[in-house]
């Protein structure tokens, strides 16, 4: 094998591997923000929300989580692009030019929006109800027992569902490569099939995603030792 | 004792299954919500171009069948994997321990877009090299892409179950492998009869997840010309120069799919009792 093939600079496809990276890792940390924020929203909505907001958020928890995230990137990446054009153009508008970073992190994070609500709805119904009635009678409004009571209590349970999460979103950002959006993984294959190494490149990036994976992994277990200070922990 | 179990599965045999009332299901918001999505059909069915759909039907059938003949066979395969892989992390010695758990990680950490492209491409260009290769009875397989989907998606599946055996292997209370021990089982014998099928038990509901997350993820082999499911739809697109109504069929075909998976391990995990558990 071409070991020279990895190298930073031009000759050498490195370079471009870790600029597909770091594109990666945009996307996917950019996708996870989205999908906190809908998963928070949405699982206040499925707990606390009407009951049409409770069947609606239902059916988009059950119709994204039961259609593969494949399907879905593809069909928002390319429907969702055109029904925005066309819905521009019948409003009078001209048609907007969507980045693929952007369209990547809004489609990966309405996916994760929906693993997100579930696991953030378990971890809200994981939290004892008297520290919940304590702060109501305090007379906390339900916005700030949300922010000050609800949130941080939830996060022990949530972790680990969450740590779950970021690793899928960061694997799941490899699919953006099928709709032609240049991250690790396509870039991986431009530099393989232009050097016909094709065994080494997609190594590299193997070894690239796992330490990742393996970053994040240390990261994630010193994170949750930090928000379950205090609380009784269960033996393993 | 003997009568007490009795009396329970009497019990559980005369107690209807609560279904829930039909007025309980249809209150008002949902009519409005069921309205609305009648209201979308019908615009759809009006505005959206359908002709194809008979034209294809036979290309659909073939694709959903090499669909769901890889996710049996990987699953199959990946779950026979996936004990030996199991056990060896659970209580294996170090030398089987650490290359399963090895292997868990690298599956679990990388892409199966990128393992899958690893394989066929990768894989495939070095086949060429080893010579006599060419003269075995494998290669017009190895010519083809469906093994090389076929392999990344039960190294994926064995990978993730892994996992869970191992948790599942390492969760059986030591008392019922002592017990077997006592009764001076082989190991073998024990592993048969007591371990293999109380760590299955436990690992059942977490399976049932998984092969729904496997069902999802066999369109990825449509990348490298597997001609599933998916690249049928594809090719409809290419031909009728169409974008939402095959996408959308697409999806609502998944969506079927996946409620099937779903409601069949639903029916087995009542079927197996779950006192004692």
């Amino acid at each position: 094998m071409n070991w020279e093939l990895l190298a930073l600079s031009p000759p050498g496809w490195g370079g471009v591997l870790l600029k597909g990276l770091v594109t990666s890792l945009e996307v996917a940390a950019g996708g996870f923000a989205v999908g906190q924020v809908i998963g928070i929203f949405g699982a206040a909505g499925k707990l606390y929300g009407g009951p049409v907001i409770k069947d609606l958020l239902e059916i988009y928890t059950t119709v994204v989580r039961a259609i593969p995230e494949l399907v879905l990137i593809v069909l928002l990446y390319y429907a969702g692009t055109a029904s925005l054009n066309n819905l521009m153009g019948a409003l009078g508008f001209s048609s907007v030019d969507i980045s693929g970073m952007l369209a990547g992190i809004i489609v990966i994070g309405l996916v994760q929006g929906a693993y997100s609500t579930e696991v953030l709805r378990g971890a809200i119904l994981a939290i004892p109800h008297g520290q919940i009635e304590a702060a109501r009678a305090y007379g906390m409004p339900p916005a700030m027992v949300m922010r000050r009571i609800t949130l941080p209590a939830m996060l022990p349970h949530a972790i680990p569902g969450l740590a779950n999460l970021w690793l899928v979103t960061t694997k799941d950002t490899a699919l953006l490569a099928v709709v032609g959006f240049t991250e690790l993984t396509l870039a991986t294959r431009q530099a393989a099939g232009v050097t016909h190494e094709y065994f080494l490149f997609f190594s590299a990036a193997g070894v690239l995603y796992l330490a990742v994976t393996l970053v994040s992994n240390v990261l994630l277990a010193i994170l949750e030792r930090r928000v379950s200070r205090g609380t009784v922990r269960r033996k393993a | 004792m003997s009568d007490n179990s009795r009396l329970d599965d009497l019990a559980e045999l005369e107690t209807p299954p609560p279904l829930p009332r039909l007025s309980a299901l249809l209150r008002p918001h949902r009519l409005v919500i069921i309205a609305v999505a009648v209201a979308l059909l019908v615009l759809m069915a009006v505005k959206m171009r359908w002709d194809w759909l008979p034209e294809y039907a036979g290309m659909l059938v073939t694709g959903l069948w090499v669909t769901v003949l890889l996710l049996i066979a990987s699953t199959v395969l990946g779950l026979l994997m996936a004990i030996p892989l199991g056990l060896a992390q659970a209580s294996g010695p170090v030398y089987l321990a650490w290359p399963a758990r090895v292997f868990c990680t690298i599956i679990r950490g990388t892409p199966l877009l990128l393992q899958l492209w690893l394989l066929y491409y990768g894989l495939g260009s070095l086949f060429p090299g080893i010579p006599g290769i060419r003269q075995s009875f494998i290669w017009p397989y190895l010519r083809e892409a469906w093994p090389y989907g076929l392999l990344a998606l039960t190294l994926s599946y064995a990978g993730y179950e892994g996992e869970v055996m191992r948790g599942a292997f390492a969760g059986v209370p030591n008392g019922e492998l002592e017990a077997a021990k006592a009764y001076g089982m082989g190991r073998f014998t024990m592993l048969r009869r007591i371990w293999l099928p109380r760590a299955l038990h436990r690992a059942l509901p977490t399976l049932a997840g998984e092969t729904v997350v496997q069902l999802k993820s066999t369109p990825l082999v449509a990348t490298i010309t597997v001609v599933d499911l998916y690249s049928v739809v594809g090719d409809i697109r290419q031909s009728t120069y169409l974008t939402y109504e095959p996408l959308l069929f697409l999806a609502f075909l998944y969506l079927c799919l996946t409620g099937i998976l779903v409601s069949i391990f639903r029916y087995y995990e009542k079927k197996i009792p779950t006192r004692g558990r």
